[in-house]
């Protein structure tokens, strides 16, 4: 392909999503290339009550409200494309695909986002959908009647094991640390539900079954005693991780493999910005992804000018 | 009554699933909710919808009571993750999964049943 777009943003978050919207309303030529979903995060998010200006909606409504936005203003996206190779060094960035397709832009955005970080232990991988879920909301309703255990420390492993109480008859929390990290009113609300039970400075060391899952392996890592606990369900909530494996050795990345971008959402090299949950910053909300999204594409149009 | 919001068609009824399947050598049935772990199937199926002639792309919605069909087959059962995703080949089931897939997992089994 021997179109050079103004802007190729990689991923189609909300971050990225505000990205095109913005820099093809400006009327940069835009191309979304997107590994997976549209959407990102928000889509996992069943309902958003905090964005400004919109009382509640669900979160795949807001991402296909973005979508529409940005592809009305010219953006073009290519969502569940996997990429394999990049080549910054050149005024011209080039993309390729693994397909063999070729993209060239005079600037980039990164936008890949993050996923779920999983436990990566023994049973996982089988017990996925039979008993190992990462959505509460999804899946809770499987579990009626049943005993779960919910494996996190922070804001969505406490409020999602609060929501599971609404159908298991038991949910054990297993955290490793001696306390969590949630906001205190999301602590006071599970420490005082009387169907949760902590088991604290514990990891999972496999999942086991037949067919379905029956039990878990947890060690005690003051002791490094391990035990079995009978469940009928796991859910996983132990944060995310940035998705920027292939971006190593391309762009500066922190010791938490998250992009270092400037209060302009530059990274080290030039022409190449990064924005939403794939930078190095604290809070990860769908309103900073959309603020940085915006700065990246305001600076996008001041480099090209 | 359609419940999904989805760019695929929606199969309302045991019967016309039956149909479909019966009159299509290869078909993917992607049976869920507007949920997190749904949404990202529907979106690898739209894309493949435009790939794969050779494939038929079908959801249902798992409220819709009939769903059961799909719910209650014996290669559904122990699942308890959302979708519940159906390959079906002549009218029989090739391969079924439980939750959330991404395109290499689904273009995987497509490569593997639907040749």
């Amino acid at each position: 392909m021997d179109e050079v777009f103004d802007v190729i943003i990689i991923g189609a978050g909300a971050a990225g999503l505000t990205a095109g919207i913005y820099t093809s309303r400006a009327k940069l030529s835009t191309l979304i290339l997107n590994e997976g979903a549209v959407g990102g995060q928000m889509v996992l998010t069943e309902e958003i009550a905090n964005y400004p200006g919109v009382e509640l909606i669900k979160g795949y409504e807001l991402a296909n409200t973005m979508k529409n936005q940005a592809k009305n203003f010219g953006c073009k996206i290519k969502s569940n494309i996997k990429i394999s190779k990049y080549n910054f060094e050149n005024k011209v960035k080039e993309i390729e695909l693994i397909d063999g397709r070729k993209f060239k832009s005079k600037t980039i955005i990164l936008t890949p986002g993050g996923r779920p970080r999983s436990l990566n232990i023994e049973g996982e991988e089988v017990f996925k959908g039979k008993g190992i879920s990462y959505c509460a909301t999804c899946d809770g309703d499987f579990f009626t009647g049943k005993e779960v255990v919910v494996v996190g420390g922070g804001n969505s492993a406490l409020e999602e094991a609060v929501a599971l109480t609404k159908y298991a008859t038991k949910v054990t929390i297993v955290h490793q640390f001696d306390k969590f990290q949630a906001f205190e009113h999301a602590i006071q609300e599970a420490s005082k539900n009387p169907i949760i039970e902590f088991i604290m400075e514990s990891e999972l060391r496999g999942f086991y079954g037949n067919g379905q899952l029956q039990k878990v392996e947890i060690e005690h890592l003051p002791s490094g005693k391990t035990t079995e606990l009978k469940t009928d369900g796991t859910f996983i909530f132990v944060g995310y991780q940035p998705n920027t494996e292939s971006l190593e050795s391309l762009v500066e990345l922190n010791n938490r493999s998250e992009i270092v971008v400037n209060s302009e959402m530059k990274t080290n090299v030039k022409g190449v910005f990064a924005a939403g949950d794939c930078i190095n910053k604290r809070y990860r909300q769908v309103t900073t992804a959309v603020a940085e999204g915006t700065i990246a594409a305001l600076s996008v149009s001041e480099y090209l000018r | 009554m359609k419940l999904l919001r989805t760019g695929l068609q929606e199969i309302e009824t045991a019967q016309e699933l039956e149909k479909f399947i019966s009159e299509n050598e290869n078909v993917m049935v992607c049976c869920g909710r507007m949920g997190p772990m749904c949404l990202p199937v529907y979106d690898v199926m739209e894309e493949l919808e435009e790939e794969r002639s050779n494939v038929k792309f079908k959801v249902m919605a798992f409220d819709n009571p009939e769903a059961t069909v799909i719910k209650s087959a014996p290669e559904c059962r122990g699942f308890m993750g959302l979708p519940f995703t159906m390959y079906y080949k002549y009218g029989k089931v090739a391969h079924a999964t439980s939750s959330i897939q991404n395109m290499q997992q689904i273009t995987g089994i497509l490569d593997t049943h639907f040749k």
